[in-house]
This record gives C-alpha cells, sequence and structure tokens, in this order.
C-alpha cells in the first residue's frame, strides 16, 4: 500500500485515496470540430511508460480534493506531487516535456 | 498412553533446554493419545514420542517425517482443532503444544498407516513433471468435472476447511516506528539496541516465542554470558525500553510500498481454543526504515530416497536436542556438505545417542568441530555419499559409497543402519523480504548462496544483517546487527553512536562445499530412487531435468511445470537445489538461471487474521432510513440496494411477494400509496456558476429553467453512455438540487467534483450531498391530492397552483417540507422532503391521515412494476454501462440548442450512431400468463442450431395487475423499427417463448392520470 502526500493533507494511506488515470490531458474546446479518430485519442489513448508518470489522484476519504502526482511505474513509488494550480515540479515538468517529444 | 521415550535424561539435558520437564501436557495426534512437556512444539513432541512419520507426500504419497524445526519445514502438516476450529495446513514445526491440543496429520486416505494413493507412486512413471498439463488438457472435456476434479482433489488437499463461521476474533492494528527490526536473533537484537539507544522509535518482530534465534538452539558465549542468556536479558532490556515495541509469536509476512511491513501476531494460539482475547493480530507497520534479520535456512542435499521419515535436517537435529531436550534418533548417520553438522553429532552424542558415521562430501574436512567429533570416536568417512535408503515409515539403513571425482554414478559399497539422517547442505539466507522489496540478489559462490546484493539495493528504506545477509560468523553478525540499527536510526534522523559489540565464543563457520545432486546408481529418473528436490511439492531432480529438456529453460518455467518452489512452503528448503539442478542441466551458471520471485506472504495465514473484525455484521455498513422502524414493524421484507436496506414489500395475512406487490399496485393505481424514497441521492449545487455547470453535465439546458420548476435530466459519460438520470430543481436563481439514483449518489457526487476541480475549477459553485438531510416520501394514486391537502392546509396542492414538474416549500403536518410534483409511477404524485430526523413523524402523520384514503405502503418491487407500466428506465437495469440515450428513446432530453455538453460528441461517433443498435422496446408475451425471466436472450429464429443470433435481451420482466398480464422491457436490435413483429425468447428448460414487440409505455400513453 503506496503512502502518498496529499498536497492539503500530508503522507495518508493509498486507501484513502482515488486514482485518476493520466493528469494534464486538455479537453479539447470544441470537441464538434474534432473528426472521429481525434476525440477518440482524447477519449480512450493514454500514455504507458515504463517510468516516472504524471498522474491524478484524490484524496477521496480525506479532503476529496484532487491532485496531481509524479509515480514511477516501474517501482509503483511516488516521486511528488502537486495541487492543480501549482506549478509542476521539475520531476513532472521533464514527465511531460517527453510526452510531447513523444506524440 | 505412551509416554516421551525418546526425552533425553535429565542428567544429560542441555543448558539450553527451554521446557518445563514439571508440567506435562496431554495431546492426541492421528487419533493416538500422547505426552509432551510445556514449552514443546507440536513436532518436538511428537518426536520426543518417537513419532516421525506425520504425512503423506503429495504427489507419490510416500511417508513422510518431520523435516526441520520452524518455518521451513516443507512436510509436517497438520490439521489442528475441530469443527469450525479445526485448522488446516499448519506445520508441526510452529504449533505451540497446548492441553488436550488434537491434531491430525493431512492428504491421508483413508489412514496414515494405510494411505490407498500411494499407489500413486507404482503409476509415478506416469506422474511426471507437467503431468497435470499433459493430461488434463487433452483428456475429453466431460471427463473434467466427472473424474479429473474428484480426483484431483481427493488427492492433492492439505487438510480440510472447516465447515462453518470460525468462532474466534481477529484484529487489525496499525502502527508506525522509525526503524522496523525483523527477526530477534544476534543480529536483529544487536541492530534494535543500538537503534534504541539513539532515541529512535523501534520495532522488533520475532516469530519464534522466544527472542534469540540461533542462540536458542547453539551453545555460544556472548559477552562473558551464555548466548541465550545474552540473548534474554538484550530482549529484556528492550522490552522494558519505552520507545520499544518488542513482539514474539509475530512473523513478518510481506513487505509493500513506501515501507509498508504486514506481520501477524498470534497472540493466543499457544494458550489452546477459546482463550480470551484475539485469536490473532495483523499488523500494518509504516516503517521508517527496516533493517531485515531474517536469518537463514539449511538446505537438505539431494540424494536417492531423501524423503524418508528419519530424514532431518542437521541443524534442526541439533535445535531438537538442545532446545527440546529430545533425541530425535538414537543411531544417527549424518551426511554433510559443511562444518555445522559436526555440532549436531556433538549435541546427538552429549544427549545419549549414538553417531554411526558422519559421511562428508568433502575429501579432507577440518577444523575444531571435525577434530571434536573425531576425538569421541566416531567415524567420519570424507568423500563418501549415501546412493540410497530403505525404510517403511523411517528411515532403517543407508547405502553409501565413495563420491566419483566426477560424480558419475556409483554401486553402494556398503550400508549402514541407524534410525536417523541428519543432512546438511549449507545455508541460504531468508531474503524473501527484501525480494518483496524490490531488493536484488548476488551469487556468493564462496557460501554457495545468494545474499543481498548491496550494488543493486532494494527500492524500500531496507537493510540486511547478519545470516540474512549471508554473514554466518556470530561475532560478526552481532556487529553487523549494531552496525545497520545504528545506521538506520541515523537515516531516521538520530544520533547513533557507534558501539564495540560484544565478546562472543563460537565456533568457526566455514562455507559448504556445494553438492546439488549425490549421485546414486544410476542417474536420476532411470533407477527405482527417486531424488526429492521440493519435499512439499513431490518435485523430483528427474522433473526438473525433464522440464530442462522439454525447453523449460527459464526458472519461472521450470517453476510452474514441476511445481517446485509452489505452495506454503514457497522453496524455503529445495529452491537453491532447485535452480542449481536446473543451471546444471542447462550447462549455465547459477546466477545466470537466477531465482523465481518471492511472493507474500511469507507463511501462510489464516483468512480471519486477514478479514480482522470486518465480518458478519461489521463486514460493511448498512444504511437505514428514519423510517427505518416503521417498515420493520410492518414486516417489511428488505432488499439491499446500494449500501442501502430498502422496503421491498410488505406482506400482509401470510401474502406472497407476487399477491403484496399486486397489492400495492393496485392501491397505487386505485387509491393512494406511499414509498419511502429517502435513499435517492441529494445533490445541492450553489453559486453563481451552477447553471452554467449543471448546463455542461447534463444533456438538458437547466439555465433556462425557472425557479420552482424542474426537469429530468440526463447525465452522461464522455463516452456517451448513460450514467444516471434523475430530476433536476431550480431552488433559487443560484441554487439547485439534484437526485441521482440510490446507488449512483456516490459516483455522480464524486463525478460532479472531478469536472468541478480539474476541468472548470474557474466555474464559482459548491456541491454539497444531502442525501441523508432529507427523507421523502413519494404520495401516489388518485387520492394522493386529498391525503395531502388534510396534512398540508396552508399549502395549495391543486393542478393549477402545483402543476406537474413544480416545486414549492410549505408545511406538512407541522413539519417544514419541500413538495415536489414528480411521478414515477405515472399516477398524480407528490415527493414529501422533510428534514431527515423528522421522517418518522412524517410517516406517522400519512398513516394517521390516510386509513380513511386506503393508503398503503408500497416497497421497490412494486415501484419497479408500476414505472415499467410507464416504460420508464431504472439505470442499471435497463442500462449496462453500453446504453445511450439514444438506445433509450430518450433523444427529447438532450438539449439541441445549447452549448457542449459531456458526453454530446461522443453521440456522433460512427458506432453510437448506427441505426442498427439496440432499442428499447416492450414486449408482450403470446400466453399473458408467461413472465419472462430478466436476462432472457431474445432470437429471431428459435430453430437456428447454436450458437444462435441473438438480437436482444429482456431486462425487466413483470406481472402487471394492472393490465391482468405480463408486461416486459427488452433491448432490440431495430426495435423501434419492428413494432409488431415476434421475437423468441429460447429458455433453460427447453422452452421457447414467444413474445410481440410493442411500445414501451404499457398504461395510460397520454399522460393522463398523473394530474389526479
Ligand atoms: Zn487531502
Amino acid at each position: 500500500m503506496l503512502r502518498i502526500s496529499c498536497p492539503w493533507c500530508g503522507p495518508r494511506d493509498e486507501t484513502e485515496f482515488g486514482y485518476g488515470g493520466q493528469a494534464h490531458l486538455k479537453r479539447p474546446d470544441n470537441p464538434e470540430a474534432l473528426d472521429d479518430a481525434a476525440w477518440a485519442e482524447f477519449l480512450f489513448l493514454r500514455d504507458n511508460p515504463e517510468g516516472p508518470f504524471v498522474e491524478r489522484w484524490v484524496h477521496s476519504h480525506g479532503c476529496r480534493r484532487w491532485f496531481n502526482a509524479v509515480r514511477d511505474t516501474k517501482t509503483d513509488r511516488v516521486i511528488a506531487t502537486y495541487r492543480p494550480d501549482e506549478t509542476p515540479p521539475e520531476a513532472a515538468k521533464m514527465v511531460l516535456k517527453g510526452q510531447e517529444g513523444g506524440r | 498412553m505412551s509416554t516421551d521415550l525418546f526425552r533425553i535424561p535429565p542428567e544429560l539435558a542441555s543448558p539450553l533446554e527451554d521446557i518445563d520437564r514439571a508440567h506435562p501436557v496431554a495431546f492426541r495426534f492421528d487419533g493416538k493419545r500422547l505426552r509432551g512437556r510445556a514449552g514443546d512444539t507440536l513436532a518436538s513432541a511428537l518426536l520426543a514420542n518417537g513419532v516421525h512419520l506425520v504425512g503423506r507426500g503429495i504427489k507419490y504419497h510416500r511417508p513422510r517425517g518431520i523435516v526441520a524445526a520452524g518455518a521451513e519445514e516443507p512436510n509436517a502438516l497438520v490439521q489442528v482443532g475441530q469443527g469450525t476450529r479445526g485448522e488446516p495446513n499448519l506445520k508441526a514445526t510452529q504449533v505451540a503444544l497446548f492441553d488436550n491440543l488434537s491434531a491430525a496429520p493431512v492428504n491421508v486416505w483413508p489412514s496414515l498407516k494405510f494411505d490407498a494413493l500411494a499407489a500413486n507412486e507404482l503409476l509415478s512413471p506416469l506422474m511426471v513433471a507437467g503431468f497435470y498439463y499433459k493430461t488434463f488438457k487433452e483428456g475429453p472435456a466431460s471427463w473434467w468435472d466427472r473424474v479429473y476434479e474428484p480426483l484431483i482433489r481427493r488427492a492433492a488437499g492439505w487438510g480440510k476447511a472447516p465447515p462453518g463461521p470460525d468462532p474466534d476474533t481477529y484484529e487489525h492494528t496499525h502502527a508506525h516506528c522509525d526503524v522496523l527490526v525483523i527477526g530477534a536473533g544476534p543480529a536483529g537484537l544487536s541492530a534494535a539496541k543500538a537503534a534504541a539507544e539513539s532515541g529512535a522509535r523501534v520495532m522488533v518482530l520475532e516469530d519464534d516465542a522466544r527472542p534469540g534465534g540461533h542462540l536458542l538452539a547453539r551453545p555460544r558465549r556472548v559477552d562473558g554470558r551464555p548466548g541465550h542468556q545474552w540473548a534474554a536479558e538484550t530482549a529484556a532490556a528492550l522490552a522494558a525500553h519505552p520507545e520499544v515495541r518488542l513482539l514474539t509469536r509475530t512473523t513478518a509476512l510481506g513487505v509493500y510500498a513506501t515501507a509498508h511491513v504486514t506481520a501477524v501476531e498470534r497472540l493466543t494460539d499457544h494458550l489452546g481454543p477459546g482463550a480470551p482475547g484475539p485469536r490473532q493480530r495483523l499488523w500494518h507497520i509504516r516503517a521508517g526504515r527496516i533493517v531485515l534479520a531474517s536469518g537463514a535456512h539449511e538446505r537438505p542435499l539431494v540424494f536417492a530416497d531423501n524423503d524418508r521419515p528419519g530424514i532431518m535436517l542437521a541443524g534442526a537435529v541439533g535445535t531438537y536436542v538442545h532446545r527440546y531436550g529430545v533425541l530425535p534418533g538414537r543411531r544417527a548417520v549424518i551426511l554433510t556438505n559443511n562444518d555445522s553438522a559436526y555440532e549436531t553429532a556433538l549435541a546427538l552424542l552429549d544427549g545419549g545417542g549414538s553417531v554411526v558415521a558422519v559421511l562428508d562430501t568433502r575429501r579432507e574436512p577440518s577444523g575444531p568441530l571435525v577434530e571434536a567429533v573425531r576425538a569421541r570416536g566416531v567415524p567420519i568417512r570424507a568423500g563418501y555419499g549415501i546412493t540410497g535408503t530403505t525404510g517403511r515409515g523411517r528411515v532403517k539403513r543407508v547405502w553409501i559409497s565413495p563420491l566419483a571425482e566426477d560424480l558419475s554414478p556409483r554401486i553402494a559399497e556398503t550400508t549402514l543402519d541407524c534410525d536417523l539422517v541428519a543432512v546438511s547442505g549449507g545455508f541460504s539466507p531468508v531474503v524473501h523480504l527484501w525480494s518483496q522489496g524490490q531488493g536484488k540478489l548476488a551469487w556468493d559462490d564462496r557460501q554457495a548462496c545468494f545474499v543481498p546484493d548491496p550494488a543493486r539495493p532494494a527500492v524500500e528504506p531496507i537493510s540486511v544483517a547478519g545470516a540474512a545477509n549471508g554473514c554466518f560468523e556470530l561475532a560478526e553478525i552481532l556487529a553487523q546487527g549494531a552496525n545497520a540499527g545504528a545506521e538506520a536510526a541515523r537515516a531516521a534522523g538520530f544520533t547513533a553512536k557507534a558501539t564495540t559489540p560484544p565478546g562472543v565464543e563460537a565456533p568457526p563457520a566455514t562455507p559448504p562445499a556445494p553438492i546439488w545432486l549425490v549421485p546414486s546408481d544410476k542417474p536420476p529418473g532411470e533407477g527405482v530412487g527417486k531424488h526429492f528436490v521440493d519435499l512439499q511439492n513431490d518435485t523430483t531432480a528427474a522433473d526438473i531435468a525433464l522440464a530442462a529438456r522439454e525447453g523449460m529453460t527459464s526458472v519461472e518455467l521450470m517453476k510452474r511445470y514441476t511445481l517446485a518452489g509452489f505452495g506454503t512452503d514457497q522453496g524455503k528448503t529445495g529452491n537453491i537445489n532447485a535452480l542449481a539442478i536446473l543451471a546444471h542441466e542447462l550447462g549455465k551458471p547459477i546466477p545466470e538461471v537466477g531465482t523465481t520471485t518471492f511472493r507474500p506472504p511469507y507463511t501462510p495465514l489464516t483468512f480471519g487474521a486477514m478479514a480482522g473484525r470486518q465480518v458478519g455484521a461489521l463486514f460493511a455498513p448498512e444504511r437505514v432510513t428514519p423510517m427505518h422502524d416503521r417498515h420493520r414493524a410492518r414486516g417489511a421484507v428488505f432488499e439491499d440496494v446500494g449500501p442501502w436496506k430498502r422496503a421491498r414489500y410488505y406482506p400482509e395475512g401470510g401474502e406472497d411477494m407476487d399477491a403484496a406487490v399486486a397489492r400495492e399496485c393496485r392501491a397505487a393505481r386505485q387509491a393512494v400509496a406511499v414509498l419511502d424514497a429517502s435513499t435517492l441521492g441529494k445533490i445541492e449545487v450553489e453559486g453563481p456558476d451552477a447553471a452554467a455547470f449543471l448546463d455542461r453535465v447534463y444533456t438538458n439546458t437547466l439555465s433556462t429553467l425557472g425557479v420552482g420548476r424542474i426537469r429530468y435530466g440526463l447525465m452522461l459519460n464522455d463516452d456517451g453512455r448513460l450514467m444516471d438520470d434523475g430530476t433536476v430543481t431550480r431552488l433559487g436563481e443560484d441554487r439547485y438540487l439534484l437526485t441521482t439514483t440510490t446507488g449512483g449518489a456516490a459516483t455522480v457526487m464524486d463525478w460532479l467534483e472531478e469536472l468541478h476541480q480539474t476541468e472548470w475549477p474557474e466555474l464559482d459553485l459548491h456541491l454539497t450531498s444531502v442525501t441523508d438531510r432529507w427523507a421523502v416520501a413519494q404520495v401516489a394514486g388518485p387520492k394522493a391530492r386529498d391525503l395531502l391537502a388534510e396534512l398540508a392546509p396552508d399549502m395549495d396542492l391543486s393542478a393549477q397552483a402545483l402543476p406537474f414538474m413544480r416545486f414549492v416549500e410549505g408545511t406538512v403536518a407541522g413539519l417544514p417540507a419541500r413538495v415536489f410534483r414528480i411521478s414515477f409511477t405515472g399516477e398524480l404524485s407528490f415527493e414529501v422532503a422533510v428534514p431527515w430526523s423528522v421522517g418518522g413523524a412524517l410517516w406517522d402523520a400519512l398513516f394517521k391521515a390516510g386509513g380513511k384514503h386506503g393508503l398503503t405502503p408500497f416497497g421497490t418491487e412494486a415501484m419497479h412494476v408500476l414505472r415499467a407500466e410507464k416504460g420508464f428506465i431504472i439505470v442499471g437495469q435497463e442500462t449496462d454501462g453500453s446504453v445511450t440515450p439514444l438506445d433509450l428513446g430518450l433523444d427529447w432530453a438532450l438539449g439541441k440548442k445549447k452549448g457542449d455538453y459531456i458526453g454530446r460528441r461522443s453521440l456522433a461517433r460512427a458506432d453510437l450512431a448506427r441505426d442498427d443498435r439496440k432499442h428499447l422496446v416492450g414486449l408482450l408475451t403470446e400466453d399473458p400468463g408467461e413472465v419472462l425471466e430478466e436476462g432472457a436472450q431474445l432470437v429471431d429464429d428459435p430453430d437456428q442450431a447454436p450458437p444462435m443470433t441473438m438480437v436482444g435481451h429482456v431486462t425487466s420482466s413483470y406481472m402487471s395487475p394492472t393490465l391482468e398480464r405480463s408486461i416486459a422491457l427488452a433491448l432490440v436490435a431495430r426495435g423501434r423499427q419492428r413494432m409488431g413483429q415476434t421475437v423468441h425468447a429460447p429458455l433453460a428448460d427447453g422452452r421457447v417463448v414467444k413474445a410481440t414487440i410493442v411500445d414501451p409505455v404499457f398504461y395510460d400513453k397520454e399522460g393522463k392520470r398523473r394530474d389526479g
């Protein structure tokens, strides 16, 4: 069971949290303008890296707030957590940069 | 009653002895009455009575005996206790003896002495590795249920599951510490001492009843005292330390992410059944740092017929002699590849036993222990091995032979008669928890074992000390422990001083000379002898060789093919021998073959401990409404809806469900009936941007809804599927009340919060769950208005003042109330919401006034029927996660003129816009008395050979009391274009039911009744 640091509440057991998949996905401003393939890309396709991954968590059984985390999918260790309105920490920036390059 | 004939006479007892000879303990094994002493384990008590035969091998059903003295025991699995307290699969070496303990062997049928399945051994050429795969995959499928499965179940069991609920209680405890020390042998005690001295919070877990590790079973001196005394004093000092928690009889089971360690503490197992308090406690520990001091397990040597009772690990023999005062045999042969077994020879001699010979696979054994044994007149045969054994139920003779230089097969040179063979093949560090913490292993060639690789540390904060780290010299073990403890404390932010480890007296620990397979007269698999590698899974060297020949070249494949390392044993004794034999077969060095994965739990644990207090009524919380007691008083039958208990129907005078439901439905259609609708989810959305937010999450336009008005709304997932439905009431300019389905309340709340926080945080609004703020009575039926008017004289409830889909606040029965003109039954209907705390008062007031109107309570079942008569869907019944509003014919609820909303774009995706999708339709069976089964599949051609083409399925089906015939709702491909056509439902009983596709609204299509 992971120990995850909620940016508002501090470190708590994983059982208090819910998982929300990849973070920093941008909902298209005008979905009607997208063709089916582009819409499906937003809807269904996610990165699946081995190593650091930026993802969303929610402190369901705590403050009920959503936040972002950088987690290494290889070791299953949370490297950093931050609020959605915060500038992502270095660890997240590096991953996000890599994801853009990979697309 | 036989007495403990193999107990060492008191005058020869070891100073380490830890039993209470003055306190006899009566117990039963396999029906026989025996006697042990307080402090015995079941295994030591059995050996004291000369009982070696305790079970049968899993595959060949050969007799098996006690092999080890601790958690690594592969053979001596027993069933302890009876009835609901019966527990299978316990290791006799870990069962503490108590008065009237009753244990039975497992995997024997019909009895221990005569095992009918021992004939499996005659079939052994057929039962080679991969036997299960090969045979059962290819046999006729019909044989599986009738032949294979019963056979395997009978043959392969390790005991019987208890027949009823466990009468004992268990609990879970969470703990935090700076330094967690696993194992309280010399390394662990030394680590804990060093860490505790720094002021760190320390926890120490010890599997054994006593701290001390091998100091409890080997004569050593530490700090000028006997080793076991040093251990006892050190442990006592730790236990008295305010920041230290020392737990004995506690086994660390697993290491999980972020230094989360689980452990089971056996609180009363050693006291016997019925002892007060919880039986076991499962610990969840979060540690700053972990010091692993889990010791090492001795390895057996692999030789022909090495599985007979009486063939034991040499170290275990030493433990039984020193600690339990038991002579496991009077005439021992010792087979070893290292010096440690010579200590066992000395122990046996001191305890009054004799040692026929020490067979040492090494050419020139030497050193103080060897010389000490030689000096006692014991013949030492250097460069010798055992080529075979005999003895039914107990070893009585071994064949021996000098080993060839190239270890090629050898004919026996001579025989030795004996009743005990003590074997040592070296030691394997217990690295399970290190590996679980994602630490890697390195092969230590000198010591012939895998050790934690310091160059590839664990992801978890684990350091390893002592024998678990491949360190076998006592002085060094103590030093490593102290270092690891101090370092862990420092890493946790404490200041730990370097300490001088105490002086010790101990024999030198010399590394073994590896020999992975002691040759017999023929190579494994060719002669009659079997060279067992994994005793618990009956895996032989021949099986591993076969696996290698058949292409199972990876260690994980070999494991699955031969079962080596499976089961409760998890390869504790057999693993390294199996890997080494595979490596030899493949012509590869051992480190290249690698190890299998070590999975938690380290030892098996009961389901009771896993469940803790979360059993029975505490398994899951139950939610009830404020009217619950009233429903109970009326004899309601309840059903579970999400976490809620809802009244399903209210039987009267011996009615069955159908009769009660029919009566309740008629009341709603003809007079007035009331449903407790308090469980419906309710969410208030408040704020200047509430309207804008709701426009984005509902398919309808809600910003245009007038204050005091209500609209039915649909909520979709991003992929366009219907997620939930309910009503939206505009309470005020900036304030809405949403209702959700009972089961969907939490999901909808989560979803709305997620969207607000992650997609549109700029929208200014608040979401509040008010489900259990408002109790709701749904009053339905032609007389509903008459009844409510009586209770709410100040409110104008006329159709003009309060039309359909309007809302008003007022006073009902003297209670502050919200009244909603909503109808889920199709009848004139008011939903009256009052504060939760006065829900019961509302209910009572309704019935007080309702008698003359014929007020009848109705439950969820009648509610289902009434809404189905109207063709109203229930999310989760008509929908299954693949259904869109278009499929349901709810196009009218999709806002055409509004902006984007969740799910909108997806409704235009090619697949969701297909015209051959399944549509919601009604079904009328040809026979009006036939009620289709919900879930029944529908076909066009009932004569088609299977697999038939299925065109849809029944989603709801009832006998309609209103229409006096059966009705059903179904999803049928192109259903809306098929009105009047026939479909068929082939049933499990062979009948085929014919039905006509009709409009899903069966009753009052014009909707006249809702205004009363
Ligand atoms: Zn929080």
